[in-house]
């Protein structure tokens, strides 16, 4: 129950598509999705291999919950190594395709080797074939779901593809399904360009069961409430998106501004969710048009835009004038504030071109930002950029930058490497804002202490979404701490990744624990699926997948050296705000968080530790 | 008083809750193709439109049916197929210029919304009251009947 | 005012009901002949594979339906109609006056000049007893020879599947279905049907039927087939109107009607399969033997004779099919027409099939196979005429978008 019990196993250099049972033994100790899924990949490939190489795997991994009517039980993730990143990634996307997979059968697949030519997987219920996608080479994700859903004539088909970015090995492309909703971290869509895999096309028509129906509609019915009733999830969200936190984190002097050289950003207000519902002054129209659930969300945090037609991004460009998918708060950050831009309308193409070509958003900004800052510093020079300007604050050159990088042409071939390549490429590494070579999201580690041990420990290089200490350190969720504070950080950001690794394991959004405790989501865990899942079996699964991550990373060649922030964190303070003089203090936190984790001190996990977890 | 379902697409955002609800309660597991409401997804418009049986009065579907196994609920006026007596020929589901009565492979009967006898559970299921359950007497439920008037081989104005 | 309907099919009784529900007083008699309370021949498939019993073909299920709105029904074989005394002459007994008369008397199975037709074990498939007799023959591993591969054979064809026989389907035209979908559908379900075991020999005649040892030797124009157990003859049926003859009662295929479904003589009225009546498609008037125009026709012409001007603005042909699980359906001009564009979709190995017709921006005409959600919609647009918009354009390139492209230009209208 809840779990399909099968894997489909897609061997791109035969050709061939297998279906097999799954293992229940590691499903009752990874759960599923971001667990189970690291599990399979840890068992099957070495760790030291080559990201691109056919000799990785990459894994679309549902959770136990996911298609099933638990608040946000609509997600899957891509498990594999990271072209970005050479480490353990995990990218997890909402939007429909994670249930239509679970409807069509399956928890899970494994794609292995490289076909010879471009493909696509067609899965409609049991039955799975590699179609060719050599007429879908060279396509937008975009255009790849309508040619895929007209040839099939099936509109209900969900579609998760790599645009032309991940066709050509941008390092941080990303696999986008449902058009504007991505696994959008480390380079999963790089890996799959690498395999010559265009496209997973589903459509499922079979249901989802849970293991005790009436235990389950009451436990999910409860969680619901307690969405509907939060002010986060019942009111924040659904009506300003994650953007709720651009003039917050500014405030709180942790918005990273122009490379982090600034901890605020003297236009936030200009691209934050509150200009975005405003109307415009051009036409007079808001740029939000309204919001968008994804699969059995309750919440609905989606942001649906629509570009002034009259703006120099789209004034000639028709297609991009109906409804798409807005700024999220990361993506406005990092397309704005990192870069200076303060041109919300010229953001939001930005983005669109991010979901239509398949590139990270987050990591795009940040190495745009890295780039200006060299230009700014004199390192790169109108002759390496292709005579533009790159200077921080042009929004046409944000919006020309976005085309370049999605077809990876001109410089924007080299903004595809990512910032950490790049600034290398130049000689100057210290200016690539990154761990383990992703990075940052929108948290500046001196004005949100905990942010710095949370990007130092990520197991996926530089990422919020490991452990949100925001929640607490600014939105006082469950507790607050104090964000100036690193006092205490250790076990908060230790608490927090176990958490939420259970939850990218369960088939749940992250986003249901500014409500949610793991009180709140082991009842429908629980309910759902066999195994005993309480509150205490959950957080230690959450901390079994993170060891068992770290142990993979550690295979690979990583060591506690890797666990560190660039020099501008730990020695460049803040300039301004309520952070003013302050750098980030992990020096302080990371001993104690080895020892919290029950690690050595060189951050490797003890025997003691790992026969505890059964790692 | 008859109480029909009143759908606002401006406040659904496609979560799909109505569809996991319907398909759990009439099928038993969670299975959005086998719903009776399902939501039209026009992503370039950035609308979201639950769709499902209106309950019209000359039903299409029941006159149709060649075995009587489509009757009116006297009190709700609401359309239900009889299972034991739906031999599955599928002519409801070509008569009605609604397309909400739909052949169910599995059972080999059709299939289409029935209110859930009086306690809709999409209606519950929304977690924005895009779906309402309210008094027949609503502008856009009349509004979609004249439009039905339209399908009618009647003229509406003489029709029963 | 007395109303007398002759035909207890979905036409009779729809428009018996009809009467009576606009009029609580009037005299209603529908008269049957045989010998069974009003049932469906459409569900006599049904009753062949015993998924119901005889009363699960019956139009109506209250047990006193009829008594219960004051609807004589009465069992007679009507001779003749005499529109001067207004009267119809039964088989036996006295006259019967009307004021008001409905001719729905349907429709009977052709059965073509081929000798050997009339031979035991040879029947057509119509009425209750005839479903009997087919039950009785159709034994598992008989084999079996259906003549004729049209909407009706088609219906047909499962049942005997299902059964357990072994079947040949002989038709004489070049694929299933000719007068309901085109070429690619058609083949489609015939490769559909052998992919299920049925032999199916299009483009093939039966020239002669004679009793051997083995059973009926069916000679066909071409190739051999195995004796046969029994052989069901679906050629095709035409409207019951020998009756009409000396009545004056004008009759082409069927009882010419107008727009109100009134005969050339005024309070005589036509409906069902026996009404040759106006398409909605074409604007023609020809015989629509479906079970929809039955019971629009009875609705209709029973408003009119009730007194309440109900114009009939065409009927729609339409049909939905489900052969051994393949279900397909076609409705108004499916081939098209002059200056129409047509939208197509064929995926034979999965057998789905779309085939849109639009004249202007308005959708005349579709057939399917392989699609069983939402497939009314079809009808909706076609019947109401809504003009597509933008969508047709859109339509043009994906005809499976048909299902969205309906609810967004119904909202627009509703709103």
């Amino acid at each position: 129950m809840a779990w399909t019990r099968k894997i489909l196993r897609v061997n791109l250099t035969e050709g061939t598509c297998v279906s097999e049972p799954l293992n229940m033994d590691w499903a009752l100790k990874y759960l599923g999705q971001r667990g189970l899924g690291t599990k399979y990949l840890m068992e099957e490939i070495d760790p030291k291999v080559d990201p691109l190489s056919p000799d990785n795997k990459m894994i679309f991994a549902t959770g136990p919950l996911t298609g099933t009517c638990a608040s946000t039980a609509g997600r899957y993730s891509v498990i594999t190594k990271g072209a970005l990143t050479g480490a353990i990634a995990c990218s997890n996307s909402g939007g429909y395709f994670g249930a239509e997979l679970k409807f069509a059968g399956w928890d899970m697949i494994i794609f292995e080797g490289k076909s010879e030519k471009p493909v696509y997987l067609c899965i409609i219920d049991d039955k799975a074939e590699l179609l060719s996608a050599e007429g879908l080479w060279g396509k937008s994700v975009w255009d790849t779901d309508a040619a895929i859903k007209a040839t099939h004539q099936e509109p209900m088909m969900h579609i998760a593809a790599i645009g032309v970015a991940g066709e050509k090995g941008n390092m941080y492309a990303c696999i986008v399904n449902d058009l504007h909703r991505a696994a959008g971290r480390s380079g999963v869509g790089a890996v799959m360009g690498s395999k010559n895999l265009k496209a997973v096309a589903v459509r499922g028509t079979g249901g989802v069961s849970v293991e005790d129906f009436g235990a389950f509609m009451k436990s999910t019915e409860a969680g619901k409430k307690a969405l509907a009733e939060n002010a986060v999830t019942g009111e924040g969200l659904p009506a300003y998106g994650t953007q709720v936190l651009m003039n917050v984190i500014n405030e709180s002097g942790a918005l990273p501004t122009r490379n982090f050289r600034d901890v605020q950003f003297e236009s936030a207000n200009d691209i934050s969710a509150e200009a975005m519902a405003e109307p415009r002054r051009s036409d007079g129209k808001p740029n939000l048009l309204t919001n968008q659930a994804c699969f059995s969300c309750t919440i609905a945090c989606g942001r649906i835009s629509q570009i002034d037609k009259d703006h120099f991004s789209v004034v000639n460009k028709p297609e991009y004038w109906g409804a798409e998918g807005g700024l999220e708060y990361e993506a406005a950050w990092a397309l704005g504030a990192a870069t200076g831009v303060k041109d919300l309308e010229a953001l939001t193409y930005a983005n669109y071109i991010c979901n239509e070509q398949g590139y990270d958003p987050i990591s795009f900004g940040s190495t745009l930002a890295a780039a200006m800052d060299m230009y700014e510093e004199g390192v790169l020079t109108k002759k390496d950029t292709g005579g533009v300007e790159l200077k921080f604050g042009s929004a046409e050159m944000l919006t020309k930058m976005a085309d370049l990088t999605g077809t990876m042409e001109g410089f924007g071939e080299q903004l595809g490497l990512g910032s950490k390549r790049l600034c290398e490429k130049y000689g100057r590494p210290e200016l690539s804002m990154t761990v383990k070579g992703q990075e940052f999201p929108a948290y500046d580690p001196r004005g949100i202490q905990g942010m710095g041990l949370t990007y130092a420990t990520s197991n996926r290089g530089a990422c919020h979404l490991r452990s949100y200490t925001v929640s607490s350190e600014i939105l006082g969720i469950p507790e607050k701490t104090d964000p100036l504070s690193t006092d205490g950080k250790a076990g908060l950001v230790k608490a927090f990744q176990d958490a939420t690794a259970a939850v990218d394991s369960a088939g749940l959004c992250i986003f249901t624990t500014f409500a949610w405790t793991l009180e709140d989501i082991a009842p429908q865990v629980d309910a759902a699926c066999e195994g005993n899942w309480t509150p205490d079996t959950l957080m230690e699964a959450g901390e079994r997948i993170w060891n068992m991550e770290r142990n993979f990373n550690l295979a690979a060649g990583f060591s506690g050296k890797d666990d560190e922030l660039p020099k501008r964190l730990m020695k460049d303070a803040a300039k301004t705000g309520p952070a003013k003089g302050m750098v980030s203090g992990l020096d302080k936190m990371l001993p104690e968080y080895y020892e919290v984790r029950g690690w050595n001190t060189k951050g490797v996990p003890t025997e003691e530790t790992l026969s505890r977890l059964g790692v | 008083m008859q109480k029909t379902l009143v759908i606002d697409p401006g406040k659904c955002t496609g979560c799909k809750q109505c569809e996991l609800a319907c398909s759990y309660v009439k099928e038993g597991s969670f299975n959005p193709s086998k719903s009776r409401i399902r939501v039209f997804d026009f992503h370039t418009e950035g609308r979201f439109v639950p769709y499902t049986c209106t309950q019209c009065d000359e039903a299409w579907c029941q006159q149709a049916c060649p075995v009587d196994a489509i009757t009116t609920d006297p009190v709700s006026g609401v359309k239900q197929v009889h299972e034991n007596l739906c031999v599955g020929c599928k002519v409801c589901t070509i008569a009605c210029p609604f397309g909400t009565i739909n052949y169910n492979v599995a059972s080999g009967k059709v299939v289409k919304c029935d209110h859930c006898g009086g306690d809709p559970e999409c209606v519950k299921a929304c977690p924005t009251q895009a779906i309402l359950y309210s008094d027949v007497e609503q502008a856009g439920y009349d509004k979609m009947q004249q439009w039905a008037g339209k399908t009618d081989n009647a003229a509406p104005a003489n029709s029963a | 005012m007395k109303h007398v309907i002759i035909g207890a099919g979905p036409a009779g009784v729809v428009a018996a009901e009809t009467l009576r529900r606009h009029n609580a007083k009037c005299s209603i008699t529908l008269i049957g002949n045989e010998g069974k309370p009003p049932y469906s021949r459409m569900a006599l498939p049904y009753l062949l594979i015993d998924r119901i019993a005889e009363p699960g073909t019956y139009l109506r299920q209250s047990p006193g339906h009829y008594d219960d709105l004051k609807i004589e029904y009465v069992q007679a074989n009507v001779a003749a109609v005499d529109p001067d005394k207004k009267t119809i002459t039964l088989d036996e007994g006295a006259p019967l006056a009307y004021d008001r008369l409905l001719l729905a008397t349907g429709a009977h199975p052709i059965k073509p000049p081929i000798k050997g037709l009339d031979l035991p074990g040879v029947h057509t498939c119509w009425t209750l007893d005839d479903a009997d007799e087919i039950g009785a023959l159709a034994k598992s591993g008989a084999h079996v020879v259906l003549m004729g591969a049209g909407f009706i054979g088609s219906i047909i064809l499962e049942a005997l599947v299902l059964k357990g026989v072994t079947l040949s389907v002989v038709e004489m035209e070049d694929r299933m279905v000719p007068r309901m979908m085109d070429e690619v559908a058609g083949n489609m379900l015939k490769s559909w049907c052998t992919s299920k075991g049925v032999n199916i020999l299009t483009g093939t005649k039966i020239t002669e039927i004679s009793q051997g040892d083995d059973g009926l030797n069916v000679t066909l124009d071409k190739g051999n087939i195995p004796a046969a157990q029994l052989v069901v003859v679906a050629a095709g049926v035409r409207s019951n109107i020998d009756f009409l003859k000396g009545s004056g009662v004008e009759t082409k295929e069927g009882v010419m009607v107008d727009d109100h479904l009134q005969t050339n003589i005024e309070g005589i009225y036509a409906a069902g399969d026996v009404a040759q009546a106006k398409d909605l498609s074409t604007g023609d008037f020809n015989v629509l033997a479906i079970q929809p125009t039955a019971v629009e026709h009875g609705r209709i012409a029973a408003m009119n004779m009730g007194g309440l001007d109900t114009p009939h603005r065409g009927s729609l042909s339409m049909n939905v099919l489900d052969t051994l699980g393949l279900i397909s359906s076609s409705f108004g001009q499916w081939m098209g027409e002059k200056g129409s564009d047509s939208a197509t979709m064929v995926d034979k190995t999965n057998y789905r099939y779309l085939r849109l017709e639009f004249q202007g921006d308005c959708l005349i005409g579709a057939q399917s196979v392989g699609l069983s959600e939402h497939i009314g919609m079809l009808r909706g647009l076609i019947q109401s005429g809504t003009h597509l918009g933008n969508w047709k354009q859109i339509l043009m390139t994906s005809p499976h978008r048909i299902s969205e492209a309906y609810v967004s230009t119904l909202h627009k209208n509703a709103s």
